[in-house]
């Protein structure tokens, strides 16, 4: 073998020791930062979630939209929200019959309140009252509107810190 | 070979380096969401004392002043040796150490704690009285815990406690003509005397009892969980004090944080600064030896509504928009078989033993309960996944538990 050869086989390998001796020592720094959200993939929300707060109905026929009483929306308190229905190109929907559901659903559970429409307000303005989350991460809030024989959802998503 | 000889002296001194970085003590870091998860538990994050609009006397000195007296007097007892004080110790935490509670008899559940409850919407395990005062009624009248009843309690704030009394609450009814024992209990007795009462008799009776419970409350809101320290690791974290992180904390200490925080999944139920969410899960704990599978929130929900001073009754002072919690609270359903309300952790270590009815001797056996998430005996819903930590990081979370220590601070 060439002198030179070695020299950079050898080299190589002393580069390949100690990349992988200071990788080892700096673990307990990489791994909670960067190795552990990887591993523990499901108590971390998907990345790509919407979590808009004004959205079309799963089949177009309302746009969605809620404000919060409680903002930001914190943990373990009970609040209301103000539910705006209107039709997709902008009209109030006035006369919706509206029930609410929701949980987490990366623990399989519901929410831990039952959730309810209270009031109409008029000008397609509803008050939800009794909402209340007692973990943080990530919810689905979801509205079943009917209005007119015709009916149609909507899953909001929050991740609470 | 000079080449190569170069490269090991780089690659040597980079390690040492590095070593010399990590091994070298310092405050562990913490990512921007575990800094806000650690935010969330910290006491300083302890909002307020929220009032209680079910009690109007709530924050009434003189009320507080009368309540403490009223619970720690145990003349309030069927056999005059059990007070409030008998089970909620001061010097335990305002607990008492035992797995099932002792009043004139043996309850099935554990005693809780008192500290913070007043930001709870529902007291007990199982959550069957929605506020201090309502609760502080229940084991009054309880067979087991006080064994008293209603005239007999009126009949002693009349003897002991009546100026007291109607300094705080107004002129107190004659109630010297009515019987000596009558309420609406378990002994038949006193049971049948009660229903003999008019109707206007048995209102103010109960009145006098609901405002010993409000007075009673008023004491209990002033007990508190004082800073442990982890809440010194939590506020130098805050005001990145390094030094102070070093010195509140060991290494083994701060990474049973990090899990507890992170891996463990505690904060899903023990979250905010009170280490409780205040609301109710199922988490496959066994039925204590010789006592009967305890269905917790299932009882619990139909009692607190049915209650006669819940949040809506003609006893509490709230406006029916202030009872939230009440009118959209899950009062059915299967989820709510074997749930109950976790407590707070603070100062968790001294509180053995643990779980409703005391079936876990030692934070050990907690820890080795949550890690393997054994399947429920009659297979019914459980929130529990096993989390496959190593012994090593039980300890880790043991030692951590061990930080959350610290006073609690009631009046003197």
């Amino acid at each position: 073998m060439k002198k030179s050869t070695l020299t950079v086989v050898a080299t190589a390998a002393i580069t390949a020791v100690a990349i992988i001796i200071v990788f080892v020592l700096l673990l307990p720094i990489i791994g909670p930062r960067f190795i552990m959200p990887l591993v523990m993939g499901n108590i971390a929300a998907p990345a790509d979630l919407d979590t808009a707060t004004t959205r079309p109905t799963d089949s177009g026929l309302y746009r969605v939209s809620f404000t919060s009483a409680l903002d930001p929306i914190a943990i373990n308190q009970i609040h209301s929200w103000t539910l705006h229905v209107e039709t997709a190109d902008g009209q109030p929907v006035d006369n919706a019959e509206i029930s609410v559901n929701g949980g987490m659903p990366q623990h399989g559970h519901g929410l831990p309140t039952k959730p309810q429409v209270t009031q109409n307000l008029g000008n397609g303005d509803y008050l939800v009252e009794g909402l209340k989350f007692q973990m943080t991460g990530w919810w689905e809030v979801r509205f079943d509107i009917s209005a007119e024989g015709q009916s149609d959802s909507i899953t909001f998503n929050l991740v609470l810190q | 070979m000079k080449i190569s000889r170069t490269v090991i002296t780089l690659a040597v001194l980079l390690i040492i380096g590095v070593a010399a970085y990590t091994l070298w003590p310092h405050a562990p870091q913490w990512t921007a969401d575990e800094t806000a998860a650690i935010r969330a538990l910290w006491l300083g994050n302890l909002p307020p004392l929220p009032p209680d609009p079910s009690n109007q006397y709530g924050d009434d000195p003189r009320a507080a002043a009368l309540g403490q007296k009223l619970f720690f007097d145990t003349r309030f007892s069927a056999n005059g040796q059990v007070s409030c004080g008998t089970c909620h110790i001061p010097e335990l935490g305002f607990q008492d150490g035992l797995p099932l509670a002792q009043g004139v008899g043996t309850t099935t559940r554990r005693t809780m704690p008192i500290a913070g409850t007043a930001y709870s919407p529902w007291l007990f395990w199982d959550g069957r009285k929605d506020s201090q005062w309502a609760q502080a009624l229940g084991p009054m009248e309880s067979p087991v815990e006080h064994g008293g009843n209603r005239t007999y309690y009126a009949h002693l704030i009349d003897e002991y406690y009546r100026a007291e009394y109607e300094a705080i609450f107004g002129p107190m009814p004659d109630v010297s003509r009515l019987p000596r024992n009558a309420g609406p209990v378990a002994d038949l007795e006193a049971k049948t005397a009660w229903e003999a009462m008019t109707a206007e008799d048995r209102e103010n009776v109960t009145r006098i009892y609901a405002n010993m419970g409000k007075a009673i409350a008023a004491y209990e809101r002033l007990i508190l969980p004082g800073p442990s320290r982890f809440d010194t690791y939590a506020q130098a974290l805050m005001e990145g004090e390094a030094a102070t992180m070093q010195a509140a904390f060991t290494p083994d200490e701060a990474a049973g944080l990090r899990l507890f925080i992170g891996e463990a999944q505690c904060v899903k139920c023990h979250n905010g600064p009170l280490f409780t969410n205040n609301d109710f899960h199922n988490t496959g704990v066994p039925a204590a030896a010789g006592l009967p599978e305890d269905t917790g929130r299932t009882q619990g929900a139909p009692q607190v509504l049915a209650d006669e001073f819940n949040c809506l009754s003609p006893y509490s002072d709230a406006a029916e928009n202030e009872c939230a919690e009440l009118k959209f609270m899950v009062a059915e359903g299967h989820e709510l078989l074997g749930q109950f309300k976790p407590p707070s952790l603070r100062n968790v270590i001294a509180r053995a033993p643990y779980m409703h009815a005391g079936q876990f001797t030692t934070l050990e056996e907690v820890l080795a309960h949550y890690n393997t998430a054994p399947a429920t005996p009659d297979g019914h819903h459980n929130e529990l996944q096993p989390l496959h930590l190593s012994e090593a990081e039980i300890k880790q979370i043991i030692a951590f538990l061990k930080t959350l220590s610290g006073p609690v601070v009631a009046p003197p």
